[in-house]
This record gives C-alpha cells, structure tokens and sequence, in this order.
C-alpha cells in the first residue's frame, strides 16, 4: 500500500475530479435503474451489459470514421429499440413475478449479450478516440482529458432533459402514474402495457448514452457489463427510489471512491472493492432497519 | 421409510459403485456430475426450503478449492514457491504426501468455509428477498477479484494443483477422484435427507412462507438460517476441494469463483429439477449436465448464447421444474390426498 495520496495533495485532487467526472456517467446509469425498478419493480442485471452494448455502437461509428462523440446522438436511438425488443420478448413476462425470476432473467439476457457481443466485436478491449486533448490544471500537476469533461457535459443534459420530459410530457406524466400505482393507474387509462415498454426503451436508450460516452472517455470490453450493474444497483439503494439529486451525489460518491481505492489498493483490486463496498453498504442497511424493527417492538 | 425406496437407494449405490467400470471413459464426467448434484441439493437448502436465492454459495465452493490446494502444497512444500514456479515442476508429492494433504485438505476446505458462512451468515441473511440475492451476488465476484490479487495464492495466473501421483496412471485418477466426488454426494444427500425429515425443515419451510410470522410464532429465524447455510457451506466446501484436485487447476475468476458458469449452474440446476423437493435438484443437475456437455460439444463457442437462452427459457416457462410438472399431473404419487369429484369440478370450471 502506498501512502502518496495524503502526501501530495495534487494526486487527491486529480482523484476527486476524475472521481467526480466518472461518478456522474454511474449516476445516469443508476438514473435508468432506479426508473425501471421505481416502475416496473425489476432489477435489470442486464443493465451493465446494455451500456457497452450502446458503447460498441459509438465504437463502430468511430471505425468506419465517423466522430464517436455523435454516438451521443445514435446509440440511444438504437438501444431505445433493442430495449423494446428485450420488453417484448422477455421482460414482459416476468414484470408481475417474483423479483427473484426477474433477476435471474435478466442474469441469463446478461450472459446471452455478453456472448454474442463478444462474437460480433472480439475479446479486446477497445476504446475510441475522440481526440478531443486534455486539459491542465495547477501548474499541470492535475491531467484532465477533454474528453471525460466532455462527457460528464452531456450527461447532466441528458439528465435535465429526462427530469424535464418526465414532468412535462404526457408519457412522463404516464410513467409516474404507473409507478405510483399501476392498478390505479390502468383504471384511469393508462395503457400500463406501453408505459412498461417505455420505460424500458427509455432505460436502455440511457444506457446507450452512457456506453456511448465511456467508450470516449475509457475502455469498453464485452465482459465488463456486471460492474456498472452492481455500480447502478448501489446507487440507487443508497439514494433511495425516485430521489433524484441523491441519484447524482451517491454516483459521484462512488465515482471518488474508486478512484481513490484504485490509488491506495491497487488496481488490481478496484473492481473487488467495488463489490465489497455493495456488500457493507448493505449490511449497513439491514442493521440500521433492524434497529428501526426493534424500536417498532 | 418403505420397502420400495430402500430397494431403490440400494440401487443407485450399487450403480454408482460400478459406474466407473461400466463406462470407464466418462469417469471425469460421472465425477463432476456427481460435485454438480452436491452444489445443487445445498443451494436447494437456501433457495428452494428457505426461500433465501443465493448466488453466494460459489464463494464457499471457491474457498474450499482454494484451501484444499494450499493446504495439501503448503504441508509439505513453502506455498509461495510452489505457486511461482507454477506449480509441479520443482516439487513433486509422493504417494502418501499427496493422499494426506488431500485429507486434510478437504477436512480444512469443508470447516473454514462452515465457520466463515457462520461469520458472515448474521449479517447478511438478515437481508431479505432481492437485496440478499444481489448481496450475495457481489460476495461472490468481490471473493473472485480480490483472490485474483493475492500473491501467494497465484493471482492472476493461477495456481496449479497437485499432480496425481504416478502410481496407476490416468485410469486410477480418474478412479480415485470418482469415488471421493461420489462419496461427498452420499454423504450430502444422507445428511440433506436426514434433515429434510426432522423438524428443521419445517422451520425453513416456514421462514420461506411467511418468515414475519414464524418469528412471531416463537421461532429464532436467525439461528435457523445461520445453521441452514452452514450446512450448505460445509458440503460446497467439500466439493469445491474435490473439484480443484479434478480440474487440477485453480484459476480466481474462470474456476474457483465462477459465478457466470458455477455460480449459476446451481440455481438452474435447481430450478430445471424443481426447487424445494428431495430428488429435484438431483434430477434436475442429470439432466443439466447431459444437456450441458451436449451444447458444450457440438455448439463449442455458442455455449454460453444457450446458456443464456436456456436460462430465460426455464425461468419464464418453467419456474416450477419438473417435480413441480410432476407434481400437478400426479398430486397422488407425492402423498397428497385428492378429491375426485372435486378435481373433476375444477376441471370443468376450467
């Protein structure tokens, strides 16, 4: 273990901001799982898998030489309709069910794309480039490259202009309704069926903009999908379903985290800490609503 | 217990006796079957009787494959040697070495893990439903990401176990190894079974159903449950041991804790076969294994598409397995007394 992170406070504050700039892009991530599981009460362990698939997408316009950063613009549309798919064929079926069988569908569409991505695109990991530069700061004692500010930019538009779509349009207007009560919902005319079908087109095109943008601003391999479940999964547990600021804070939360786990443990354990973390947090969780239970008694 | 079982169970014993020597080409695989029919009646302990769905139980199976081989390396030879040269080329176990390092390997792989779900088993079965299936998820892949770090125990290029001892050759490895893989699935389902008749199942049962209510019902729930996964952990434990003296290769990610294959097959196997049953699990890790190796063979490469697809398949058309199938078109043959005339009136309600 190296101690260099309380000894210069340049690497700290490159951690931070490079935390901060990452934990934005899970937090848009996380945004699309708290909504469907707000909604539709699915944990979607496919998620993670959805964002490198809309991250390929950006990839390949990039090998065929068009700019990756307007996979911003193209990934979601075509992940909108890859997520109707897997509605239609798959999650329809277990939306009603045990969340148990919705997990472990969603673990099978997981592996299928893990697979089949790694059929169509190889086993290498791949990054695309934007060219975007880097930007110094502190006397260039802190690197920032262009590209992650680049992104966490247009994350937060796309999150503004989910809030607003959510608020003002009809079908936003539809999706709280269902999550509030579908019952209630469907008696006053919500055709819940295609709220359902929505919501997830909405999540997955969410996801596309992610992958889209980790493709720019880091790696993307065909198994790394399990990770930014698990990121998105945290998230949203700690922020709590529908609170959205919270959304934000708790991915930035993370994002510093593992920069930081990355500096003093390694590298070779970011991902491990990661999942450790998930562990304590819920743990955390169960013993502080156990003390909630207890007062009840 | 009547005549006609004890015939039957006398009967499976003395075909798994004979297996090796009937087919003496598919004892690696009648082995490993057997491992699989372990993990699959354990995990049914937590997810079919408890109504607990872990996808943890690949971390004890990766520990004790893990503890095994350091323990029957590390009794004889220094562990960090071992894994640096990787592995048989400086050392070589003889016979009487490399039997008791595996007993006391398995004896170590099948204790450690039992104590550690005992550790962890307060804080983590205190979550319920989908908050404990996910926990138990990222248990099982942080073990695989932090193993994969450590030193001593091969990181990331992996850690080769004890060759078997040139005494007999292959066919006596493969004998040795089916019989100790057939042993740990005797011992399994004599104790699985002997605890499906006392009233510790029922306890389980009950958490499963309404696990508020079998507390207010006077019932230590926690104690139950801690106990529940200790047993589970202990025959994982075991059979993670065997395994890595099969496969004769740890590797962190791709064969100890290997949630995306191991970690999964357990769930499926269990499901396919009907959770919350006896023979189920049993049944259902046969036929998974026959179908697997099939996929694996012909379709090489497209395995894990069918994996995949296979999954969603039985999930949402086949939640209940085949004892549960089974079970519905013959409630008679499972002891449960059926109206005639009243099955006929729902029929033509229908």
């Amino acid at each position: 273990m190296d101690f260099l992170v309380f000894q210069y406070p340049m690497i700290t504050i490159q951690a931070c901001l490079d935390g901060l700039l990452l934990g934005i892009l899970f937090a848009l991530i996380a945004y699309g799982m708290a909504l469907q599981w707000g909604v539709m009460n699915i944990i979607n362990i496919a998620q993670g898998d959805l964002v490198i698939l809309g991250g390929y997408i950006a990839y390949f316009m990039y090998l065929y030489g068009i700019h990756p950063a307007w996979g911003v613009i193209v990934s979601p549309i075509i992940m909108y309709f890859v997520g109707i798919a897997i509605y239609k064929l798959v999650i329809n079926k277990v939306v009603d069910r045990d969340l148990f069988i919705s997990i472990l569908a969603t673990f099978g569409i997981s592996i299928l794309f893990m697979q089949l991505m790694n059929f169509a695109f190889g086993a290498d990991v791949v990054l695309a480039n934007s060219g975007y530069g880097t930007t110094m700061l502190f006397d260039n004692n802190v690197v920032l490259p262009n590209s992650k500010i680049f992104s966490a930019f247009i994350s937060i538009i796309f999150a503004i202009c989910l809030v607003v779509y959510m608020k003002r349009s009809k079908l936003g207007r539809a999706i709280r309704a269902t999550a509030q009560n579908a019952r209630a919902a469907k008696i006053l005319g919500v055709d819940t069926e295609k709220v359902y079908a929505a919501t997830f087109g909405i999540n997955a095109a969410l996801c596309g903009v992610a992958g889209a943008l980790i493709s720019i601003t880091f790696t993307i391999h065909p198994y790394m999908g399990l990770p930014y479940t698990i990121r998105s999964f945290m998230i949203v547990i700690v922020a709590g379903l529908g609170n959205l600021p919270g959304v934000a804070m708790s991915g930035m939360g993370l994002g510093i985290f593992e920069e930081f786990a990355d500096y003093i443990l390694g590298t070779e354990f970011r991902i491990g800490s990661v999942f450790l973390l998930l562990v304590l947090i819920l743990v955390y969780r169960r013993f502080k609503l156990s003390r909630k239970r207890e007062y009840l008694k | 217990m009547n005549k006609n079982s004890w015939i039957l169970y006398i009967g499976i014993l003395v075909f798994g006796l004979v297996a090796p020597f009937i087919f003496p080409a598919f004892k690696v695989q009648l082995s490993i079957l057997c491992i699989l029919i372990v993990l699959a009646t354990t995990w049914n302990i937590q997810g079919g009787e408890m109504g607990y769905n872990t996808f943890g139980n690949i971390l004890f199976y990766g520990l004790g494959m893990y503890l095994c081989a350091s323990v029957q390396v590390g009794m004889f030879f220094p562990l960090a040697e071992w894994t640096e040269s990787g592995g048989e080329k400086t050392f070589v176990h003889t016979p009487s070495q490399f039997f008791q390092g595996m007993a006391a390997g398995l004896v170590v792989a099948a204790v450690v893990p039992t104590i550690v779900a005992g550790l962890i088993g307060y804080a983590i079965l205190g979550l319920r439903g989908h908050y404990f299936a996910i926990c138990t998820l990222g248990l099982g892949v942080a073990a695989g990401e932090i193993s994969g770090g450590i030193e001593i125990i091969g990181a990331g290029q992996g850690f080769t176990t004890p060759p078997f001892p040139n005494i007999g050759g292959l066919e006596a490895r493969g004998e040795f190894f089916y019989f100790l893989s057939f042993g740990a699935l005797v011992l399994t389902f004599i104790a699985v079974r002997a605890i499906y008749t006392t009233r510790f199942r029922l306890i389980l049962n009950a958490i499963r159903d309404n696990e508020d209510k079998a507390e207010a019902m006077g019932i230590e729930t926690m104690k139950y449950k801690i106990t529940g996964w200790m047993i589970s952990a202990f025959f994982c434990g075991l059979a993670g041991g065997i395994m890595g003296g099969l496969v004769g290769y740890i590797d962190s990610t791709d064969v100890a804790f290997d949630g995306r294959e191991m970690g999964v097959f357990m769930v499926l196997m269990a499901i396919l076969g009907g959770k919350g049953t006896l023979w189920g699990p049993i049944i259902g890790a046969t036929l998974f294994h026959f179908f697997k190796e099939g996929f694996w063979t012909f379709f090489l490469g497209w395995q894990y598409v069918a994996l995949g697809v296979l999954i969603v398949v039985i999930v949402i058309y086949f939640p209940e397995g085949l004892m549960g199938w089974l079970r519905e078109k013959y409630p008679e043959r499972f002891g449960e007394v059926v109206d005639e005339a009243d099955r006929k009136a729902q029929v033509e309600l229908k």
